[in-house]
């Protein structure tokens, strides 16, 4: 079977800072998948890569099966391949319901309609509702994002990119920067993802990744560093050392 | 409202705000493209000026052209966010369109030569869009400033065919539909500019309200969601481009047709920037507030010149910077929040 997707080989430096080095990633369908690693290790630079926001040196990039890595990121995203950022980037003075419509218009070539009233296909915004309920959004659907509490605002990022349909989700820190009484709606949220999409998190809090991912790859400096089982990754001397020696990452070291 | 309700009436209510609230977005967005009763305001405005003050139709046709043009900034500026400090390339273009037209081929209709106006602006939009719209926010402003410059400067280079900042000689427009005469007043032009920009609002109006018009508006607010949502984001800046520069094109040929009368003058940096600060005046993003601004800025210049033919930018200067700092939806919001505090003074 050909995995979701895989990452092969790839390399890419700022200058003489090289920031991913030969890093290797395989998604199977369905795969949950935790890259973990001190900060600073290249893990946003990896989804920016994988995404298609920045372009790698060397290596490839495939999306079940296909190279994708000459392909732009607007086109990998109709493709199949969806993301969250780190810090939210949403339509902050559009509602969250415009928000998640305009996913599904770019989705379905919609958005390419200059003549008919958005509101004029139910269709469309039917399933932004039904998106909105299943997370327990629909409340606010007309509100604008801007209003919304940082929480809420990152429930309506996860929001957008699961209406893209994706067969591979990317998700950069899902629960940062939410207060530690709001974050477990965002993890019952990623819990409950279709099993049929790839998912890749970066997450801080090994107890989300233990809980959530059956596969960890640990990067540091931007190469991969080890990959395994939860259970290989916390029994693994070498993985302890490096987050015990590291500062700031105190979710690591206590579960360590 | 009342048939969207009813089938939460007939299931078994858990929670009775999720339904509702349910609705209640789908009625928001579905009728949100509505006319609403206030939307005849403008066009009631323009027909009653016609009769209140009808001889100064020259002076209200060149309103109707400046609002035409303004809302032609709206769709790039207002809707997708693209700063430009050249769009009087495309008003000039097709200025130049309709005076070369019949100065050098001896083709004086109005309406094709229009057209060929629109063709060749929406071109040119077309062209110099696919390279500038790369790039954002200064460097845009820069380059769009530089295009139309480019222009400015080619067509002085051969005054032979331009005129130069003398303008085009021998401009002679034909008749309306080879009937109506322009008359001294101006009233036929009047007429004419304001059905087009009816039609132009018409065209604006149910763009800004599609899909396609939606998605400008998420390039405004957040490009990097936008191409990761998969929106073809350059296409579509492009696209909005193309349609704008068609419309200036519009509103030039439309200029040069009912002042018969075209130079250089009509490139020039102040032309970009009066389009510009009459947007920002009335309120960008809204295609109303191309109405008010352009009507305000052009009845104060023409108010304030006879006043004080020297500083009579003074005032429109002055009026922007309280605008800017204490308006900053412009005058159109001013009125909303006027309307709103009354609403609610009368009702407690």
């Amino acid at each position: 079977m050909t995995a979701a997707l895989q990452v092969e080989k790839l390399n890419r430096s700022f200058g003489a800072l090289a920031v991913t080095r030969d890093v290797d990633l395989v998604l199977e369908r369905g795969a949950r998948h935790a890259l973990i690693g001190p900060n600073g290790a290249g893990k946003t630079t990896l989804v920016n890569l994988i995404t298609g926001v920045l372009r790698p040196n060397s290596g490839r990039v495939l999306l079940n099966g296909d190279d994708i890595t000459t392909v732009n990121q607007a086109e990998r995203a109709r493709r199949g391949l969806a993301r969250t950022f780190q810090i939210n980037q949403l339509f902050r003075g559009l509602s969250v319901l415009e928000n998640i419509c305009m996913a599904i218009g770019e989705r379905d070539g919609e958005n390419n309609n200059l003549w008919r009233p958005a509101g004029a296909k139910p269709s469309v915004i039917e399933e932004a509702l039904d998106q909105l309920e299943s997370l327990k959004l629909v409340d606010d659907a007309l509100k604008l994002v801007k209003e919304l509490p940082y929480g809420r605002q990152r429930l309506v990022e996860i929001a957008i990119a699961l209406s893209q349909k994706p067969r591979v989700l990317l998700l950069d820190e899902p629960a940062a920067g939410v207060p530690s009484s709001e974050s477990h709606l965002i993890l019952d949220v990623v819990a409950a993802l279709d099993p049929d999409i790839a998912v890749l998190i970066i997450e801080h809090d090994m107890d989300v990744v233990f809980r959530f991912a059956k596969e960890i790859t640990v990067l540091v400096q931007g190469a991969v560093f080890t990959h395994g089982t939860p259970q290989q990754i916390m029994a693994d001397e070498q993985v302890r050392a490096v987050y015990l020696g590291q500062e700031g990452l105190s979710g690591g070291a206590h579960h360590g | 409202m009342a048939a969207n309700e009813t089938p939460t009436v007939t299931a078994p209510v858990t929670s009775t705000a999720a339904p509702s609230a349910r609705a209640r977005a789908m009625e928001f967005i579905v009728k949100r493209h509505y006319l609403r009763p206030w939307e005849a305001l403008p066009w009631v405005l323009v027909i009653a000026a016609y009769f209140i003050f009808p001889d100064r139709m020259t002076f209200g046709t060149q309103v109707l052209i400046g609002i035409m043009f303004a809302l032609s900034l709206d769709l790039v500026l207002g809707y997708a966010g693209i700063v430009t400090l050249g769009h009087a390339l495309f008003f000039g273009i097709g200025a130049y369109t309709v005076a070369l037209l019949t100065a050098r081929w001896n083709w004086g209709e109005p309406i094709s030569s229009m057209l060929v106006a629109i063709v060749l602006s929406a071109a040119a939009g077309f062209a110099s869009g696919w390279f500038l719209l790369r790039y954002r926010n200064l460097t845009l402003l820069m380059l769009t400033l530089a295009a139309a410059i480019l222009v400015q400067e080619a067509g002085n280079y051969r005054s032979d065919i331009t005129g130069g900042y003398d303008g085009v000689p021998g401009m002679e427009i034909w008749k309306l539909f080879g009937v109506f005469e322009n008359d001294l007043y101006g009233r036929t032009y009047y007429v004419y500019v304001g059905v087009l920009l009816f039609v132009v609002w018409f065209v604006l109006r149910r763009i800004v309200y599609s899909p396609f018009g939606a998605a400008l508006t998420g390039i405004r607010e957040n490009v990097r969601r936008m191409h990761a949502i998969g929106s073809p984001v350059h296409l579509r800046l492009v696209t909005a481009y193309t349609i704008a520069a068609g419309i200036a094109g519009m509103a030039g040929a439309l200029f040069a047709q009912s002042t018969a009368y075209t130079t250089l003058g009509v490139f020039d940096f102040d032309n970009s920037a009066k389009v510009m600060v009459m947007l920002i005046l009335g309120g960008t993003g809204r295609l109303y507030g191309a109405f008010i601004g352009a009507t305000v800025y052009l009845v104060l210049e023409d108010n304030l010149s006879k006043m004080s033919p020297t500083f009579w930018q003074f005032g429109i200067g002055l009026l922007l910077v309280l605008t800017v700092l204490f308006a900053r939806r412009g005058l159109l919001g001013v009125i909303e929040d006027a309307l709103k505090l009354f609403g609610r003074r009368s009702k407690s």
